[in-house]
Protein backbone atom coordinates (compact mmCIF):
# COMPACT_ATOMS: atom_id res chain seq x y z
CA UNK A 1 0.00 0.00 0.00
CA UNK A 2 1.62 3.44 -0.91
CA UNK A 3 0.29 6.62 0.49
CA UNK A 4 2.87 9.70 1.13
CA UNK A 5 4.93 10.03 3.46
CA UNK A 6 4.50 12.36 6.06
CA UNK A 7 7.24 14.51 5.62
CA UNK A 8 5.99 14.76 1.60
CA UNK A 9 2.16 15.13 3.04
CA UNK A 10 3.29 18.05 5.37
CA UNK A 11 5.14 19.43 2.52
CA UNK A 12 1.94 19.59 0.29
CA UNK A 13 -0.51 20.83 2.67
CA UNK A 14 2.17 23.65 3.56
CA UNK A 15 2.60 24.40 -0.31
CA UNK A 16 1.24 27.05 -2.13
CA UNK A 17 0.87 30.80 -0.97
CA UNK A 18 -1.35 30.51 2.42
CA UNK A 19 1.49 27.98 3.56
CA UNK A 20 4.47 29.91 3.45
CA UNK A 21 2.63 33.09 4.64
CA UNK A 22 1.90 31.42 7.18
CA UNK A 23 5.52 29.99 7.90
CA UNK A 24 6.83 33.89 7.37
CA UNK A 25 4.28 35.42 10.35
CA UNK A 26 6.96 36.78 12.53
CA UNK A 27 8.34 38.65 9.72
CA UNK A 28 5.05 39.90 7.90
CA UNK A 29 3.64 41.55 11.25
CA UNK A 30 7.08 43.34 12.13
CA UNK A 31 6.63 44.66 8.73
CA UNK A 32 3.46 46.13 9.67
CA UNK A 33 4.30 47.16 12.87
CA UNK A 34 7.30 49.14 11.57
CA UNK A 35 5.59 50.48 8.93
CA UNK A 36 2.62 51.43 12.12
CA UNK A 37 3.50 55.24 12.75
CA UNK A 38 2.79 56.33 9.51
CA UNK A 39 -0.40 53.92 8.96
CA UNK A 40 -1.65 55.65 12.30
CA UNK A 41 -2.64 59.02 13.10
CA UNK A 42 -0.11 59.84 15.47
CA UNK A 43 3.19 58.61 16.91
CA UNK A 44 1.81 57.93 20.39
CA UNK A 45 -1.23 55.74 19.23
CA UNK A 46 1.41 53.79 17.48
CA UNK A 47 4.01 53.44 20.26
CA UNK A 48 0.67 52.41 23.00
CA UNK A 49 -0.70 49.54 20.16
CA UNK A 50 2.84 48.56 19.78
CA UNK A 51 3.07 48.12 24.04
CA UNK A 52 -0.52 46.86 24.56
CA UNK A 53 0.01 44.58 21.68
CA UNK A 54 2.79 42.72 23.54
CA UNK A 55 0.85 42.37 26.38
CA UNK A 56 -2.43 41.28 24.71
CA UNK A 57 -0.44 38.85 22.40
CA UNK A 58 0.51 36.91 25.74
CA UNK A 59 -2.24 36.90 27.09
CA UNK A 60 -3.61 34.98 23.87
CA UNK A 61 -1.69 32.41 24.39
CA UNK A 62 -3.55 31.31 28.07
CA UNK A 63 -7.16 32.71 26.69
CA UNK A 64 -7.15 32.13 22.74
CA UNK A 65 -4.81 29.04 22.91
CA UNK A 66 -5.00 26.97 25.73
CA UNK A 67 -8.71 28.57 26.84
CA UNK A 68 -8.27 29.93 30.11
CA UNK A 69 -10.04 33.24 30.73
CA UNK A 70 -8.00 35.32 32.90
CA UNK A 71 -9.07 38.42 34.56
CA UNK A 72 -5.72 39.28 36.50
CA UNK A 73 -3.32 39.44 33.33
CA UNK A 74 -2.76 43.23 34.27
CA UNK A 75 -0.93 41.79 37.26
CA UNK A 76 1.89 41.01 34.82
CA UNK A 77 1.71 43.92 32.61
CA UNK A 78 1.64 46.19 35.75
CA UNK A 79 4.70 44.33 37.29
CA UNK A 80 6.93 44.34 34.60
CA UNK A 81 6.24 48.40 34.25
CA UNK A 82 6.86 48.52 38.12
CA UNK A 83 9.90 45.93 38.25
CA UNK A 84 11.55 48.01 35.32
CA UNK A 85 10.55 51.26 37.16
CA UNK A 86 11.94 50.24 40.32
CA UNK A 87 14.90 48.22 39.00
CA UNK A 88 16.44 51.73 37.01
CA UNK A 89 15.22 54.56 39.79
CA UNK A 90 15.79 52.61 42.99
CA UNK A 91 18.80 50.37 41.63
CA UNK A 92 20.46 52.29 39.35
CA UNK A 93 20.20 49.12 36.86
CA UNK A 94 20.88 50.26 33.39
CA UNK A 95 17.67 49.44 31.11
CA UNK A 96 19.04 46.83 29.33
CA UNK A 97 19.56 44.71 32.56
CA UNK A 98 15.84 46.32 34.36
CA UNK A 99 14.02 44.66 31.52
CA UNK A 100 14.98 41.09 32.05
CA UNK A 101 15.05 41.54 35.56
CA UNK A 102 11.30 43.01 35.19
CA UNK A 103 10.20 39.77 33.15
CA UNK A 104 11.89 37.30 35.22
CA UNK A 105 10.40 38.62 38.66
CA UNK A 106 7.30 38.83 36.85
CA UNK A 107 7.75 35.18 35.95
CA UNK A 108 7.87 34.26 39.63
CA UNK A 109 4.70 36.20 40.69
CA UNK A 110 3.10 34.57 37.04
CA UNK A 111 4.27 31.16 39.02
CA UNK A 112 2.93 32.04 42.40
CA UNK A 113 -0.42 33.07 40.79
CA UNK A 114 -0.85 30.50 38.75
CA UNK A 115 -0.05 27.66 41.24
CA UNK A 116 -3.15 29.13 42.74
CA UNK A 117 -5.72 29.53 40.22
CA UNK A 118 -4.93 27.06 37.59
CA UNK A 119 -5.79 24.31 40.24
CA UNK A 120 -9.42 25.37 39.70
CA UNK A 121 -11.73 25.88 36.66
CA UNK A 122 -14.28 27.89 34.68
CA UNK A 123 -15.43 30.86 36.36
CA UNK A 124 -13.35 29.85 39.34
CA UNK A 125 -10.56 30.19 38.04
CA UNK A 126 -11.20 33.47 36.23
CA UNK A 127 -12.59 34.44 40.23
CA UNK A 128 -9.51 33.82 41.23
CA UNK A 129 -7.02 35.41 38.79
CA UNK A 130 -8.98 38.47 39.29
CA UNK A 131 -8.70 38.48 43.10
CA UNK A 132 -5.27 38.13 43.42
CA UNK A 133 -4.42 40.65 40.34
CA UNK A 134 -6.07 42.60 42.85
CA UNK A 135 -3.98 41.65 46.00
CA UNK A 136 -1.09 42.91 43.69
CA UNK A 137 -3.20 46.23 43.33
CA UNK A 138 -3.33 46.86 46.81
CA UNK A 139 0.32 45.77 47.26
CA UNK A 140 1.46 47.85 44.94
CA UNK A 141 -0.74 50.80 46.44
CA UNK A 142 0.14 50.43 50.09
CA UNK A 143 3.82 49.80 49.47
CA UNK A 144 4.34 53.35 48.41
CA UNK A 145 7.78 53.96 49.67
CA UNK A 146 8.77 51.43 46.87
CA UNK A 147 6.09 52.35 44.33
CA UNK A 148 4.73 55.51 44.86
CA UNK A 149 1.35 54.68 45.97
CA UNK A 150 -1.59 56.58 44.55
CA UNK A 151 0.78 58.69 42.23
CA UNK A 152 2.22 55.95 40.29
CA UNK A 153 6.35 55.35 40.12
CA UNK A 154 8.34 58.19 38.86
CA UNK A 155 11.44 59.46 39.09
CA UNK A 156 13.45 56.76 36.57
CA UNK A 157 14.09 58.19 33.06
CA UNK A 158 15.59 56.93 30.22
CA UNK A 159 16.51 59.18 27.99
CA UNK A 160 19.83 57.84 26.12
CA UNK A 161 20.08 54.19 25.23
CA UNK A 162 23.37 52.97 23.85
CA UNK A 163 23.65 50.56 21.28
CA UNK A 164 26.73 48.95 20.83
CA UNK A 165 28.79 52.13 21.28
CA UNK A 166 25.55 54.10 19.44
CA UNK A 167 23.97 56.73 21.27
CA UNK A 168 20.33 57.30 20.32
CA UNK A 169 18.14 59.65 21.74
CA UNK A 170 15.66 57.97 23.55
CA UNK A 171 14.00 60.87 23.73
CA UNK A 172 12.84 61.21 19.94
CA UNK A 173 9.53 59.26 19.61
CA UNK A 174 10.55 57.72 15.97
CA UNK A 175 13.64 55.93 17.52
CA UNK A 176 11.57 55.53 20.37
CA UNK A 177 9.22 53.39 18.42
CA UNK A 178 11.86 51.51 16.96
CA UNK A 179 13.50 50.54 19.93
CA UNK A 180 10.49 49.28 21.82
CA UNK A 181 9.61 48.00 18.60
CA UNK A 182 12.67 45.33 19.12
CA UNK A 183 11.30 44.15 21.76
CA UNK A 184 7.49 43.37 20.56
CA UNK A 185 9.48 41.79 17.52
CA UNK A 186 11.59 39.31 20.16
CA UNK A 187 8.38 38.54 22.25
CA UNK A 188 6.65 37.36 18.11
CA UNK A 189 9.04 35.19 17.81
CA UNK A 190 8.96 33.54 21.22
CA UNK A 191 5.02 33.44 20.57
CA UNK A 192 5.77 31.86 17.26
CA UNK A 193 8.18 29.52 18.50
CA UNK A 194 6.44 28.40 21.71
CA UNK A 195 2.91 27.92 19.08
CA UNK A 196 5.24 25.64 17.12
CA UNK A 197 6.77 23.64 19.61
CA UNK A 198 4.97 20.44 20.52
CA UNK A 199 4.21 22.21 24.08
CA UNK A 200 1.83 24.62 22.11
CA UNK A 201 -0.11 21.29 20.68
CA UNK A 202 -0.59 20.39 24.47
CA UNK A 203 -1.95 23.32 25.23
CA UNK A 204 -4.36 23.56 22.30
CA UNK A 205 -5.54 20.08 22.96
CA UNK A 206 -6.41 20.97 26.61
CA UNK A 207 -8.00 23.57 24.88
CA UNK A 208 -10.21 21.28 22.94
CA UNK A 209 -10.40 18.42 25.47
CA UNK A 210 -9.17 19.00 28.85
CA UNK A 211 -10.23 14.96 30.25
CA UNK A 212 -8.87 13.21 26.49
CA UNK A 213 -6.02 15.52 27.27
CA UNK A 214 -5.36 13.94 30.56
CA UNK A 215 -5.93 10.42 29.51
CA UNK A 216 -3.26 11.05 26.19
CA UNK A 217 -0.71 11.06 29.04
CA UNK A 218 -0.81 15.13 29.98
CA UNK A 219 -0.19 16.46 32.82
CA UNK A 220 -2.37 19.36 32.66
CA UNK A 221 -2.30 21.06 35.79
CA UNK A 222 1.25 21.39 35.12
CA UNK A 223 1.06 22.68 31.61
CA UNK A 224 -1.49 25.27 32.94
CA UNK A 225 1.27 26.35 35.09
CA UNK A 226 3.58 26.90 32.56
CA UNK A 227 1.39 28.26 30.29
CA UNK A 228 0.47 30.37 32.99
CA UNK A 229 3.99 31.72 33.61
CA UNK A 230 4.61 31.97 29.63
CA UNK A 231 1.68 33.87 29.11
CA UNK A 232 2.71 36.39 32.15
CA UNK A 233 6.41 36.53 30.99
CA UNK A 234 5.43 38.31 27.83
CA UNK A 235 2.84 40.59 28.99
CA UNK A 236 5.12 41.60 31.38
CA UNK A 237 7.84 42.58 28.63
CA UNK A 238 4.45 45.19 27.68
CA UNK A 239 4.86 46.39 31.32
CA UNK A 240 8.32 47.01 30.66
CA UNK A 241 8.06 48.75 27.31
CA UNK A 242 5.24 50.97 28.71
CA UNK A 243 7.60 51.99 31.66
CA UNK A 244 10.72 52.98 28.78
CA UNK A 245 8.45 54.74 26.88
CA UNK A 246 6.32 57.21 30.08
CA UNK A 247 9.22 57.15 32.24
CA UNK A 248 6.00 56.37 34.45
CA UNK A 249 4.36 53.73 35.98
CA UNK A 250 0.75 54.97 36.87
CA UNK A 251 -1.18 53.02 39.43
CA UNK A 252 -4.21 52.25 37.61
CA UNK A 253 -2.26 49.60 34.61
CA UNK A 254 -2.68 47.17 37.77
CA UNK A 255 -6.65 47.72 38.06
CA UNK A 256 -8.73 45.56 36.90
CA UNK A 257 -10.27 47.95 34.40
CA UNK A 258 -7.27 46.83 32.49
CA UNK A 259 -7.67 43.33 32.89
CA UNK A 260 -10.71 44.15 31.37
CA UNK A 261 -9.23 46.11 28.54
CA UNK A 262 -6.85 43.23 27.68
CA UNK A 263 -9.77 40.64 27.26
CA UNK A 264 -11.73 43.07 25.21
CA UNK A 265 -8.70 44.01 22.63
CA UNK A 266 -8.14 39.84 22.37
CA UNK A 267 -11.49 39.40 21.53
CA UNK A 268 -12.02 42.74 19.20
CA UNK A 269 -8.69 41.62 17.54
CA UNK A 270 -9.60 37.70 17.49
CA UNK A 271 -8.14 35.28 19.48
CA UNK A 272 -6.16 32.33 18.53
CA UNK A 273 -4.65 34.55 15.78
CA UNK A 274 -0.92 35.20 15.89
CA UNK A 275 -1.38 38.56 14.95
CA UNK A 276 -5.26 39.11 16.18
CA UNK A 277 -4.12 41.13 19.31
CA UNK A 278 -2.16 44.20 17.95
CA UNK A 279 -5.04 44.56 15.36
CA UNK A 280 -7.48 44.03 18.65
CA UNK A 281 -5.21 46.77 20.16
CA UNK A 282 -5.22 48.82 17.51
CA UNK A 283 -8.98 49.43 17.00
CA UNK A 284 -9.53 49.46 21.06
CA UNK A 285 -7.15 52.33 20.97
CA UNK A 286 -8.55 54.10 17.35
CA UNK A 287 -12.09 53.82 19.14
CA UNK A 288 -11.02 54.97 22.45
CA UNK A 289 -8.85 58.44 20.78
CA UNK A 290 -12.29 59.22 18.29
CA UNK A 291 -14.95 58.60 20.49
CA UNK A 292 -13.80 60.37 23.34
CA UNK A 293 -12.96 63.32 21.18
CA UNK A 294 -16.84 63.95 21.00
CA UNK A 295 -17.81 62.56 24.09
CA UNK A 296 -16.04 61.66 28.10
CA UNK A 297 -18.98 58.33 27.78
CA UNK A 298 -16.92 56.60 25.23
CA UNK A 299 -16.72 53.64 27.18
CA UNK A 300 -20.79 53.47 26.48
CA UNK A 301 -20.02 52.92 22.76
CA UNK A 302 -16.90 50.73 23.02
CA UNK A 303 -18.67 48.82 25.35
CA UNK A 304 -21.52 48.59 22.93
CA UNK A 305 -19.34 47.50 19.85
CA UNK A 306 -17.64 45.15 21.76
CA UNK A 307 -21.03 43.47 22.51
CA UNK A 308 -21.59 43.45 18.92
CA UNK A 309 -18.40 41.74 17.86
CA UNK A 310 -19.20 38.71 20.74
CA UNK A 311 -22.17 38.38 19.38
CA UNK A 312 -21.87 38.75 15.32
CA UNK A 313 -18.08 38.07 15.18
CA UNK A 314 -16.68 35.85 18.02
CA UNK A 315 -13.38 35.49 16.03
CA UNK A 316 -12.35 39.18 15.80
CA UNK A 317 -11.45 41.28 12.84
CA UNK A 318 -8.74 39.64 12.06
CA UNK A 319 -9.51 36.32 13.02
CA UNK A 320 -12.76 36.34 10.99
CA UNK A 321 -11.13 36.77 7.53
CA UNK A 322 -8.62 34.57 8.66
CA UNK A 323 -11.13 31.89 9.21
CA UNK A 324 -12.91 32.82 6.09
CA UNK A 325 -9.83 31.75 3.98
CA UNK A 326 -9.38 28.30 5.75
CA UNK A 327 -6.02 29.78 7.06
CA UNK A 328 -4.63 28.26 10.74
CA UNK A 329 -7.88 25.93 10.61
CA UNK A 330 -5.99 22.78 10.13
CA UNK A 331 -2.48 22.49 10.87
CA UNK A 332 -1.05 19.51 9.62
CA UNK B 1 -0.01 -17.69 35.12
CA UNK B 2 2.82 -16.49 32.91
CA UNK B 3 2.15 -13.75 30.86
CA UNK B 4 -0.04 -12.53 32.71
CA UNK B 5 -0.26 -8.25 32.15
CA UNK B 6 -3.33 -7.31 34.53
CA UNK B 7 -4.47 -8.49 37.56
CA UNK B 8 -7.43 -6.40 40.08
CA UNK B 9 -7.22 -8.03 43.55
CA UNK B 10 -10.27 -6.93 45.68
CA UNK B 11 -11.45 -3.57 43.55
CA UNK B 12 -13.91 -1.78 45.20
CA UNK B 13 -15.17 1.19 44.75
CA UNK B 14 -18.52 3.24 46.31
CA UNK B 15 -19.48 6.31 45.86
CA UNK B 16 -21.27 7.72 49.10
CA UNK B 17 -23.68 5.05 50.20
CA UNK B 18 -23.77 3.57 46.87
CA UNK B 19 -21.26 0.25 45.71
CA UNK B 20 -20.44 0.75 42.04
CA UNK B 21 -18.07 -2.28 42.17
CA UNK B 22 -17.13 -4.93 45.04
CA UNK B 23 -14.57 -7.68 45.67
CA UNK B 24 -13.80 -7.67 41.74
CA UNK B 25 -10.86 -10.39 41.82
CA UNK B 26 -9.87 -10.59 37.95
CA UNK B 27 -6.50 -11.06 36.12
CA UNK B 28 -5.64 -10.72 32.27
CA UNK B 29 -3.41 -12.31 30.47
CA UNK B 30 -1.29 -10.84 27.29
CA UNK B 31 -2.27 -11.10 23.81
CA UNK B 32 -6.05 -11.93 23.77
CA UNK B 33 -9.40 -10.23 23.50
CA UNK B 34 -11.62 -9.73 26.36
CA UNK B 35 -14.69 -9.03 26.90
CA UNK B 36 -16.73 -7.31 29.93
CA UNK B 37 -20.58 -7.28 29.78
CA UNK B 38 -23.00 -7.04 31.84
CA UNK B 39 -26.73 -5.13 32.38
CA UNK B 40 -26.84 -1.57 32.87
CA UNK B 41 -25.30 -0.26 36.06
CA UNK B 42 -23.83 -3.20 36.55
CA UNK B 43 -20.73 -1.52 36.93
CA UNK B 44 -18.52 -2.17 33.67
CA UNK B 45 -17.50 1.83 32.85
CA UNK B 46 -16.61 2.48 36.92
CA UNK B 47 -14.35 -0.81 36.48
CA UNK B 48 -13.01 0.53 33.28
CA UNK B 49 -12.52 4.16 35.08
CA UNK B 50 -10.03 2.13 37.60
CA UNK B 51 -8.33 0.18 34.94
CA UNK B 52 -7.36 3.64 33.10
CA UNK B 53 -6.77 6.07 36.22
CA UNK B 54 -9.43 7.74 35.77
CA UNK B 55 -11.26 6.92 39.27
CA UNK B 56 -9.23 5.40 42.39
CA UNK B 57 -10.64 2.46 43.85
CA UNK B 58 -11.84 2.72 47.55
CA UNK B 59 -10.55 -1.04 48.04
CA UNK B 60 -8.44 -3.49 46.31
CA UNK B 61 -5.13 -3.23 44.46
CA UNK B 62 -4.07 -3.00 40.95
CA UNK B 63 -1.06 -4.50 39.26
CA UNK B 64 0.48 -3.84 35.50
CA UNK B 65 3.19 -5.58 34.71
CA UNK B 66 3.86 -6.54 38.22
CA UNK B 67 3.38 -3.41 39.44
CA UNK B 68 1.05 -1.28 41.60
CA UNK B 69 -0.31 1.18 39.86
CA UNK B 70 -2.24 2.41 43.44
CA UNK B 71 -2.20 6.53 43.94
CA UNK B 72 -0.85 6.69 40.65
CA UNK B 73 -2.64 9.83 38.78
CA UNK B 74 -4.44 9.03 35.90
CA UNK B 75 -2.24 10.61 33.39
CA UNK B 76 0.79 8.56 34.13
CA UNK B 77 -1.26 5.25 33.10
CA UNK B 78 -0.55 5.97 29.48
CA UNK B 79 3.04 6.39 30.69
CA UNK B 80 2.85 2.94 31.57
CA UNK B 81 1.50 1.20 28.96
CA UNK B 82 -2.75 1.09 29.47
CA UNK B 83 -4.59 3.68 26.70
CA UNK B 84 -8.29 3.93 26.64
CA UNK B 85 -11.09 4.62 24.23
CA UNK B 86 -14.25 6.49 25.50
CA UNK B 87 -18.23 5.18 24.86
CA UNK B 88 -19.06 8.81 24.43
CA UNK B 89 -17.17 10.01 21.63
CA UNK B 90 -14.40 12.13 23.05
CA UNK B 91 -11.99 13.72 20.66
CA UNK B 92 -10.45 17.03 20.08
CA UNK B 93 -13.22 18.51 18.00
CA UNK B 94 -11.16 21.41 16.26
CA UNK B 95 -7.91 20.08 15.36
CA UNK B 96 -6.70 17.92 12.19
CA UNK B 97 -7.80 14.54 12.71
CA UNK B 98 -4.15 14.33 11.68
CA UNK B 99 -3.16 16.49 14.30
CA UNK B 100 -5.58 14.50 16.95
CA UNK B 101 -3.58 11.37 16.91
CA UNK B 102 -0.57 13.21 16.38
CA UNK B 103 -0.60 15.12 19.48
CA UNK B 104 -1.50 11.88 21.27
CA UNK B 105 1.87 10.19 20.17
CA UNK B 106 3.28 13.08 21.75
CA UNK B 107 2.15 13.13 24.99
CA UNK B 108 5.20 10.10 25.85
CA UNK B 109 8.26 12.17 24.47
CA UNK B 110 8.39 16.06 23.89
CA UNK B 111 5.62 16.79 26.18
CA UNK B 112 6.85 20.02 27.42
CA UNK B 113 9.34 21.06 24.83
CA UNK B 114 8.45 24.86 23.82
CA UNK B 115 11.25 25.31 21.35
CA UNK B 116 11.73 22.77 18.83
CA UNK B 117 9.17 22.64 15.94
CA UNK B 118 6.60 20.22 15.91
CA UNK B 119 6.17 20.50 11.87
CA UNK B 120 9.20 18.59 11.91
CA UNK B 121 9.62 15.53 14.51
CA UNK B 122 8.72 13.36 11.17
CA UNK B 123 8.71 10.45 13.18
CA UNK B 124 5.33 11.14 15.19
CA UNK B 125 4.05 12.43 12.35
CA UNK B 126 4.79 9.23 10.60
CA UNK B 127 3.17 7.22 13.80
CA UNK B 128 0.10 9.20 13.52
CA UNK B 129 -0.67 8.22 10.06
CA UNK B 130 0.21 4.81 10.57
CA UNK B 131 -2.75 4.91 13.41
CA UNK B 132 -4.71 6.54 11.26
CA UNK B 133 -3.72 3.91 8.18
CA UNK B 134 -4.46 1.03 10.77
CA UNK B 135 -8.39 2.40 11.10
CA UNK B 136 -8.98 3.14 7.75
CA UNK B 137 -8.98 7.38 8.27
CA UNK B 138 -5.70 7.91 6.38
CA UNK B 139 -7.86 9.73 4.13
CA UNK B 140 -9.28 12.00 6.21
CA UNK B 141 -6.08 13.21 7.56
CA UNK B 142 -6.17 17.09 6.87
CA UNK B 143 -10.02 17.54 7.74
CA UNK B 144 -11.72 19.15 11.11
CA UNK B 145 -12.30 16.02 13.39
CA UNK B 146 -15.98 17.39 14.07
CA UNK B 147 -16.74 17.03 10.44
CA UNK B 148 -16.36 13.34 10.53
CA UNK B 149 -19.42 10.88 11.06
CA UNK B 150 -19.86 9.26 13.67
CA UNK B 151 -18.84 6.18 12.72
CA UNK B 152 -15.23 7.80 11.91
CA UNK B 153 -15.05 9.74 14.85
CA UNK B 154 -15.26 6.45 16.67
CA UNK B 155 -12.24 5.53 14.51
CA UNK B 156 -10.22 8.18 15.32
CA UNK B 157 -11.21 7.22 19.16
CA UNK B 158 -9.52 4.38 18.98
CA UNK B 159 -6.32 5.53 16.50
CA UNK B 160 -5.79 8.36 19.38
CA UNK B 161 -5.66 5.18 21.82
CA UNK B 162 -3.71 2.93 19.94
CA UNK B 163 -0.99 5.75 18.81
CA UNK B 164 0.90 5.26 22.23
CA UNK B 165 1.30 1.66 21.64
CA UNK B 166 -0.20 0.28 24.57
CA UNK B 167 -0.08 -2.78 25.97
CA UNK B 168 -3.15 -2.66 27.22
CA UNK B 169 -6.36 -1.24 25.24
CA UNK B 170 -9.30 -0.11 26.79
CA UNK B 171 -12.27 -0.30 24.59
CA UNK B 172 -15.55 1.27 25.80
CA UNK B 173 -18.42 0.51 23.52
CA UNK B 174 -16.66 1.14 20.05
CA UNK B 175 -19.81 0.68 18.05
CA UNK B 176 -22.08 2.53 20.59
CA UNK B 177 -24.67 4.46 18.38
CA UNK B 178 -23.64 3.02 15.23
CA UNK B 179 -25.42 1.32 12.23
CA UNK B 180 -25.15 -2.05 11.10
CA UNK B 181 -22.50 -0.80 8.03
CA UNK B 182 -20.32 1.44 10.27
CA UNK B 183 -20.70 -1.56 13.47
CA UNK B 184 -19.32 -4.14 10.67
CA UNK B 185 -16.22 -2.16 9.99
CA UNK B 186 -15.64 -1.40 13.31
CA UNK B 187 -16.08 -5.66 13.99
CA UNK B 188 -13.19 -5.85 11.19
CA UNK B 189 -11.14 -3.43 12.57
CA UNK B 190 -11.63 -4.95 16.13
CA UNK B 191 -10.20 -8.42 14.59
CA UNK B 192 -7.86 -7.03 13.13
CA UNK B 193 -6.60 -5.21 16.47
CA UNK B 194 -6.93 -8.24 18.73
CA UNK B 195 -4.34 -10.20 16.49
CA UNK B 196 -1.76 -8.28 17.78
CA UNK B 197 -2.33 -6.67 20.83
CA UNK B 198 -4.12 -7.20 24.18
CA UNK B 199 -7.66 -5.73 24.52
CA UNK B 200 -10.50 -5.57 26.56
CA UNK B 201 -13.60 -4.31 25.40
CA UNK B 202 -17.14 -3.18 27.11
CA UNK B 203 -19.62 -4.09 24.44
CA UNK B 204 -23.69 -4.30 24.38
CA UNK B 205 -24.09 -6.36 21.47
CA UNK B 206 -23.96 -9.69 22.72
CA UNK B 207 -23.63 -11.89 19.30
CA UNK B 208 -20.62 -9.50 18.41
CA UNK B 209 -19.25 -10.12 21.60
CA UNK B 210 -19.57 -13.83 21.75
CA UNK B 211 -18.29 -14.15 18.51
CA UNK B 212 -15.07 -11.32 18.92
CA UNK B 213 -14.02 -12.57 21.89
CA UNK B 214 -11.72 -15.47 23.33
CA UNK B 215 -12.85 -14.95 26.75
CA UNK B 216 -15.95 -12.83 28.75
CA UNK B 217 -16.24 -11.44 32.24
CA UNK B 218 -19.59 -10.54 33.54
CA UNK B 219 -20.07 -8.17 36.19
CA UNK B 220 -23.90 -7.96 37.73
CA UNK B 221 -24.55 -5.30 40.28
CA UNK B 222 -20.92 -4.80 40.91
CA UNK B 223 -19.98 -8.03 41.49
CA UNK B 224 -18.16 -10.76 39.27
CA UNK B 225 -20.92 -12.97 38.40
CA UNK B 226 -19.13 -15.06 35.40
CA UNK B 227 -15.49 -15.80 34.15
CA UNK B 228 -14.90 -17.68 31.01
CA UNK B 229 -15.02 -18.75 27.38
CA UNK B 230 -17.74 -17.40 25.32
CA UNK B 231 -19.53 -21.00 25.11
CA UNK B 232 -19.59 -20.95 28.66
CA UNK B 233 -20.76 -17.96 28.89
CA UNK B 234 -23.53 -18.32 26.71
CA UNK B 235 -24.87 -21.54 28.38
CA UNK B 236 -24.18 -19.96 31.46
CA UNK B 237 -28.24 -20.59 33.50
CA UNK B 238 -27.41 -17.03 35.44
CA UNK B 239 -26.09 -15.42 33.20
CA UNK B 240 -28.58 -16.04 31.24
CA UNK B 241 -31.24 -15.13 33.58
CA UNK B 242 -29.49 -11.70 34.44
CA UNK B 243 -28.65 -10.72 30.91
CA UNK B 244 -28.58 -13.09 27.52
CA UNK B 245 -32.38 -13.29 27.83
CA UNK B 246 -33.09 -9.66 27.41
CA UNK B 247 -31.30 -8.71 24.79
CA UNK B 248 -31.15 -12.01 22.17
CA UNK B 249 -32.74 -9.54 19.22
CA UNK B 250 -29.84 -7.07 19.69
CA UNK B 251 -26.62 -7.77 17.25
Amino acid sequence: MTHPSSGEALAKSSSGGIGWLLEQRVLLSIAVLALLPWLLPSQALAVNVLIYGVVVMGYNLLFGYTGLLSFGQAAFFGAGAYFTGIAIGRFGVPWFAAVPIAVLLSTCLAAAIGLVSTRTRGIYFSMVTLALAQLVYYVALQAASFTGGENGLRGFTVDRISLFGLQVNFLDPVNKYYVLMAFAALAMWFQSRILNSPFGAVIEAIRENEQRARACGYDVERSKLIVFMLSGAISSLGGCMLALHLSIVPLDILHYQTSGMIVMMVLLGGARSFFGPFVGAASFLILEDVISLWTPHWQIFVGAIFVLFVLFLPKGIWGTPLDMLGIGKARP
Amino acid sequence: MSGELLRAEGIGKRFGGFVALEGITVSFAAGQLTSIIGPNGAGKSTFFNILSGALTPTSGKLHFRGRELNGLPQHRFVHQGISRSYQITNIFPDLSVHENVRVAAQALTVSYDIWRNRARLAELHARADAALEAVGLLSKRNELAKFLSHGQQRALEIAIALVSEPELLLLDEPTAGMGPEETKDMVALLERLADRRTVLLVEHKMKMVLGLSKRVVVLHHGRLLADGAPDEIRSNPEVRRVYLGQSEGYG
